[in-house]
């Protein structure tokens, strides 16, 4: 399988790309990881004119402590998070769902930005950054902004991302407790039900992937928290599930329910 | 496009479409055939090499985005056409059959005894999530991590 | 015993699969090749209106571009089976065209063909070649192909039948068994579909030779004269002695690079037209839409008990899918070699099972690996088991009542079926009775007892199975519809030195020929493995050949090699006479010499095999040389058994199904190495596992596969198995020379309702006595809400 013809634009910084995706618009899909984009790019499903690599630019892949929040930059690969003794200690919740999104060498390569770009419905790390309360990092020709993750997932691969912007660094406030829990669908290993749940005191965020075609807040469950597993059975409250051969909406709502009841008695 | 890498500790340069696959460069240009295609969608592992010393999937990475990067792939794996430890496992334990599956198993077992010289049973079988073995049903695969992790560790 | 036979040798073919350095057809590289790309049906069933190649054949790099109306149209491939009608009717044959003409009739089917200078060059040009298609309405199921108005996937026929079959007892005389049974078990099930998923995918290189009109054929194929045999004799009408085909390393088959395909076929045919080399490699997304499917039976089965749990009839009733035209072996599968193991281990006396084999909107369906009997022992085993828990009886017990009794085929003879088959050596109850002790039966119920008390649901469930391997007798299969015979062929070629060149008609992907045939070569010959070398997958090496599928390699292709062994020996003894100065009958051979007996004048197998080429002091008469080719037909199928016992740990949250033992006790025969035949095993256990939990074709109502890609086809993963737990019982094949029964497929046909049995078993006590394949964690979490 080989992709269609494209033009390769390798940028050396970030305001290089933000020039090289004004410049292109459309046409241009950023090359991050490349995990998810360049299979379907192989299958001719995905047929950019320009790639813009920016795998090689310099601080992007960098962890570090910012006072009360962790600073992903957005190339660092599932296996850097998975394994950095910073983002165990401060983060746990993101090393546990780094460490069960694809596999060893999926994890090599593929990066946090890129992920939460393409915004795969099944995809592990929304989960996370929506219960984590995760503030996300863009910068355009407009200048930078950030946007709360509540904000940044807008539907099937879908964002809040314009045209021009790019995912620069992901800030996680620290988490005491948190924990990830995962169904996966047994072909793919995408999420059929993913669950991340954060603890704040007596509170609970609550965020869900691979349930409806955008990751959510699940906001009834985390009203009617009460310190056990029973506010689990409103995990799909108002939420449209989806359905695959795999699940239907039936068994999926049920897993969602599952693995929230099993998070929240974690 | 000009890519330059090495390889086995080899360099070398190329102009490569940017198009080109880092498993295509390694199969057609270089005629390193011990790294194989077994699908399209990163599923399999059969193209599984190292790149600075970690097992990626060759099939989805493209060539150019290897320039002046390190590559391992098979054929390097040992000096002088002799057997890695893990090659010997897999040799003693019976760790393949067709031998489709083998180079991509070695290397990614490379990067899982790499990161962790003590892997249980567990850990091995979660490692090598990423490789598909139609013939050998994984049994003496994991065996032969085993029994590699145990050389290796002397 | 001999040195070698029984050890667990390591693979002589593993440094260079370890190294990188197999040869695959999709390494080689030819000097001016060129490369292809398809131009597939994206329907499952169309009528192709126009084909559009100007764009295409105008751009960069290609060579050529073929439609059927380009010179091809003319050519199909064959079925190499043929069933008729129970009513005399010939079987419906469609022609299977290289490229399709006038109409699609499955999902992939190719169009047209690309060829360029480079493969991306092919890509790109063959997604300018425009079809226009009016797409029609597609059946893919096969019970709903036969409905009153089902869309027809050959206009020329009134229905999609291909062809209707029988075999057993008379139906009525079952019926009325049934009828009067203490209890009846039903079975409503489909054997799913599934896609084979040899790791390397199919590949070819064809290669034309102008100045001798001479084609050579490199082919990822089980049995390079096979298809050589097809491609000259019933598609391209190319006489065989200017075809070459050659299988180097093939990454695996499991029955689906049996066939011939028309792939390969046409790729042949370019090459003479454009006058270079021409490749093709099947990518993953292809290899789903095109290679050969297995198994999909939708079936309804009955098994009638009296009050003791004594099995006293079997009716089965099935749609088995053929796709859109007949595969080489298509219509054997669900029939002779399906049908002829419905007696299974037990002593049924009342067998009937009735097939309608329905043409589908689908890649054809064919052998995989275990081809008809998988499908045959799941559903007597689900059978028993289920009989069982409606019986209220315990699983192994009933099968212990039920079972053939011991016999070896030498001082007893063989157990004659009520379908056709006469079984030539078994002890059922032994392998039981083994897999029990290692499971530890009493304490596993113990066990499963606490486990339900605790809310866990814990499982086990046995599967007790018998297979027909090593085929066949060709006069038996040629009155069955095979339309070549099924002998294999065994060369033994000893050289000056005494060392000895093998040359097999049996083909390796993966069974280790090269280290196995050179274990029991030597050890007949008295000389060291090192001095054997197998020589394999060459037509013009290799005299001719029927290939490796249905575990027959050492059964059929081992014992024509002992055969030349044989004459090698029986030569070699009248020259030895010759230098001992003595008569051949007071010769003994033994460790690679022949001695005179009772004396210490010996001459030995080198110093024979250099006189036999350099025949100064001679016997007279005698011609020089020591060269011998053989053919083995052999007498009867072989008939490994065994039993497979899982033990499941399912999720009552989730569904989701834990594999957490599984126990295999097999007898194979004689086994050659251990190691080896182990390997097999696992193999084939996990693809059976595969098929009880994760594996299924998926296609929706309009014919789209909707899992054609491993992002949605689930294969076994590392973290999907345990290690598995196998041992053995020997009870030697009495009709081969070796002893050996064959151990390709058993782990595939054992295991599947070995799991299901098991999953059904943790859920019995919630009222649970079904669930269809795949067992996914949807599917099983259904079952316990009902």
């Amino acid at each position: 399988m080989i992709p269609a013809k494209f033009e390769y634009k390798k940028a050396t910084s970030v305001s290089e790309a933000i020039a090289l995706l004004d410049e292109y618009g459309m046409d241009a899909k950023v090359l991050a990881g490349g995990q998810s984009l360049l299979p379907a790019m192989k299958l001719r499903l995905n047929r950019p004119g320009v790639l813009i690599d920016i795998g090689g630019i310099n601080g992007m892949n960098e962890i570090t402590e910012e006072g009360e929040n962790l600073v992903i930059g957005a190339n660092c690969t599932h296996a850097e998070i998975a394994g950095s003794e910073l983002v165990a200690e401060h983060v746990a919740i993101l090393a546990q769902a780094a460490a069960t999104i694809g596999d060893l060498q999926v994890r090599n390569l593929g990066t946090i930005g890129g992920s939460l770009a393409h915004a795969d419905p099944s995809a592990d790390y929304p989960a996370v950054v929506l219960a984590c309360d995760a503030v996300i990092s863009v910068q355009g020709k407009k200048g930078s902004r950030t946007i709360a993750a509540t904000d940044f997932f807008l539907g099937i691969f879908n964002t809040a991302l314009e045209e021009d912007e790019l995912i620069t660094a992901i800030s996680f406030p620290k988490v005491d407790k948190g924990t990830y829990q995962k169904f996966y669908q047994s072909a793919s290993r995408f999420a059929v039900a993913g669950v991340a749940v954060v603890w704040s005191g007596d509170h609970v965020k609550v965020g869900i992937t691979g349930v409806a075609d955008t990751p959510y807040r699940a906001n009834a469950v985390e009203e009617a928290y009460d310190g056990t597993g029973k506010a689990a059975s409103k995990a799909v409250d108002g939420v449209e599930v989806m359905s695959d051969h795999f699940a239907d909406a039936e068994y999926r709502a049920h897993l969602a329910r599952h693995m929230v009841r099993k998070a929240l008695e974690g | 496009m000009k890519v330059s890498v090495t390889i086995n500790g080899k360099p070398h340069t190329h102009d490569l479409e940017p198009r080109m696959s880092l498993v295509h460069f390694l199969r057609d240009i270089l005629n390193l055939t011990g790294t194989h295609i077994g699908c399209d969608t990163s599923g399999c592992g059969s193209c599984t090499v190292l790149l600075n010393g970690r097992a990626i999937k060759s099939c989805t990475i493209l060539a150019i985005q290897t320039d002046g990067k390190e590559i391992t792939t098979i054929e390097g794996l040992a000096p002088n056409g002799r057997l890695h430890a893990i090659q010997e496992a897999f040799r003693e334990n019976h760790g393949l059959q067709c031998g489709f599956c083998t180079p991509g198993m070695v290397m990614t077992a490379a990067d899982i005894l790499k990161t962790n010289p003590t892997p249980s049973e567990q850990e091995i079988r979660e490692g090598l999530k990423g490789n598909f073995c139609r013939c050998t049903g994984y049994h003496n695969i994991v065996k032969s991590i085993q029994q590699a992790a145990v050389t290796l560790n002397q | 015993m001999g040195k070698y036979i029984g050890k667990s040798i390591k693979r002589r073919e593993d440094i260079r699969f370890l190294k990188g350095t197999g040869r695959y057809t999709d390494d080689i590289k030819l000097p001016n090749m060129t490369h292809s790309a398809f131009v597939r049906s994206p329907y499952a069933h169309a009528k192709i209106q126009n084909v559009s190649t100007a764009a295409a054949r105008k751009a960069d790099g290609v060579v050529a571009v073929f439609t059927a109306e380009d010179g091809c149209g003319e050519y199909g491939v064959p079925c190499g089976w043929q069933v008729n009608f129970k009513n005399g009717d010939t079987m419906r044959e469609p022609v299977h065209p290289l490229l399709a003409k006038g109409k699609v009739n499955y999902l992939g089917e190719a169009v047209a063909v690309v060829i360029a200078e480079t493969l991306a060059k092919a890509r790109d040009a063959a997604e300018l070649v425009d079809v226009d298609y009016e797409e029609l309405p597609a059946v893919t199921n096969p019970r709903d192909a036969m409905n009153e108005g089902a869309p027809l996937v050959h206009d020329q026929w009134a229905d999609n039948a291909a062809f209707d079959w029988c075999i057993g007892n008379d139906r009525i005389a079952v019926e009325e068994a049934l009828e009067a049974a203490h209890h009846v078990t039903e079975l409503k099930c489909r054997n799913q579909r599934l896609a084979p998923n040899a790791l390397e995918t199919r590949s070819y290189i064809a290669d034309y030779d102008v100045n001798n009109d001479k084609y050579t054929l490199y082919s990822s194929t089980q049995n390079p004269h096979l298809i050589r045999l097809l491609l000259c004799a019933f598609v391209l009408g190319i006489p065989e002695h200017k075809v070459r085909v050659i299988s180097h390393d093939v990454g695996g088959g499991f029955g689906s690079k049996m066939f011939h395909y028309t792939e390969e076929a046409l790729l042949t045919w370019v090459s003479k037209e454009i006058g270079r080399p021409v490749k093709w490699t099947a990518d993953r997304s292809e290899a789903f839409l095109t290679d050969a499917h297995g198994r999909d039976h939708v079936i309804h089965a009955k098994m009638g008990f009296d009050k003791d749990g004594k099995i006293l009839a079997l009716l089965s009733d099935e749609y088995c899918a053929m796709g859109a035209y007949l595969s080489t072996l298509a219509p054997a599968i669900p029939t002779y070699l399906h049908g002829t193991l419905f007696q299974g281990v037990y002593t049924t006396p009342l067998i009937h099972l009735n097939v309608i084999a329905p043409f589908t909107h689908t890649v054809p369906v064919d052998a995989y690996r275990g081809a008809g009997r998988p499908e045959a022992t799941y559903l007597l085993e689900r059978l028993i088991s289920k009989g069982a828990q409606e019986l209220q009886m315990d699983s192994a017990e009933i099968r212990f009542k039920n079972f053939i009794p011991p016999f070896d085929g030498v001082s007893q003879p063989g157990y004659q079926t009520q379908v056709a088959l006469q079984y030539d050596s078994g002890n059922y109850e032994g392998t039981l009775t083994k897999a029990l002790e290692i499971l530890g039966y009493e304490d596993f119920k113990k066990e499963q007892d606490k486990a339900r008390k605790n809310g866990k649901l814990l499982g086990m469930g046995i599967s007790t199975y018998i297979e027909a391997c090593g085929a066949a007798p060709s006069a038996v299969v040629g009155s069955l519809g095979a339309r070549a015979g099924l002998y294999e062929v065994g060369h033994v070629r000893v050289q000056p030195t005494g060392k000895v060149n093998v040359y097999t008609g049996s083909h390796s992907h993966g069974q280790g020929h090269e280290t196995v045939f050179a274990q029991f070569v030597a050890d007949a010959l008295g000389i060291p493995m090192e001095d054997v070398q197998i020589v394999h997958g060459d037509t013009e090496q290799v005299a001719f050949g029927m290939g490796t599928y249905g575990s027959r390699s050492l059964a059929v292709g081992g014992p024509a090699i002992l055969k030349s062994v044989d004459k090698v020996l029986e030569k070699g003894a009248r020259i030895a006479a010759h230098k001992l100065e003595a008569a051949v009958a007071d010769l003994e051979y033994a460790e690679g010499k022949w001695t005179v007996k009772g004396t210490d004048k010996s001459v030995s197998f080198g110093d024979v095999s250099l006189t036999a080429y350099v025949p100064h002091d001679y016997p007279e008469g005698l011609e020089p040389g020591l060269d011998f080719s053989s053919f083995y037909d052999p007498v009867n199928f072989t008939y490994p058994f065994g039993t497979h016992i899982a033990v499941v740990e399912v999720c009552k949250d989730t569904g989701k199904v834990d594999l957490k033992r599984f126990i295999a006790c097999d007898d194979v025969g004689n086994v050659i190495n251990p190691m080896i035949v182990d390997g097999q095993i696992h193999g084939g256990v996990a693809q059976g596992v595969g098929q009880a939990l994760l594996e299924e074709v998926v296609y929706d109502e309009a014919g789209q596969m909707i899992n054609g890609s491993y992002m949605d086809y689930a294969l076994p993963r590392a973290d999907d198995l345990p290690f598995f737990e196998t041992s053995n019982t020997v009870t030697p094949c009495p009709h081969n020379p070796l002893g050996v029964k064959g151990a390709g497929e058993a782990g595939a046909i054992g295991s599947t309702p070995a799991v299901v049995n098991a999953v059904v078993n943790a859920l019995a006590h919630l009222g649970v006595t079904d669930i269809q394949m795949p067992l996914t964690p949807q599917r099983v979490w259904k079952a316990m809400q009902n």
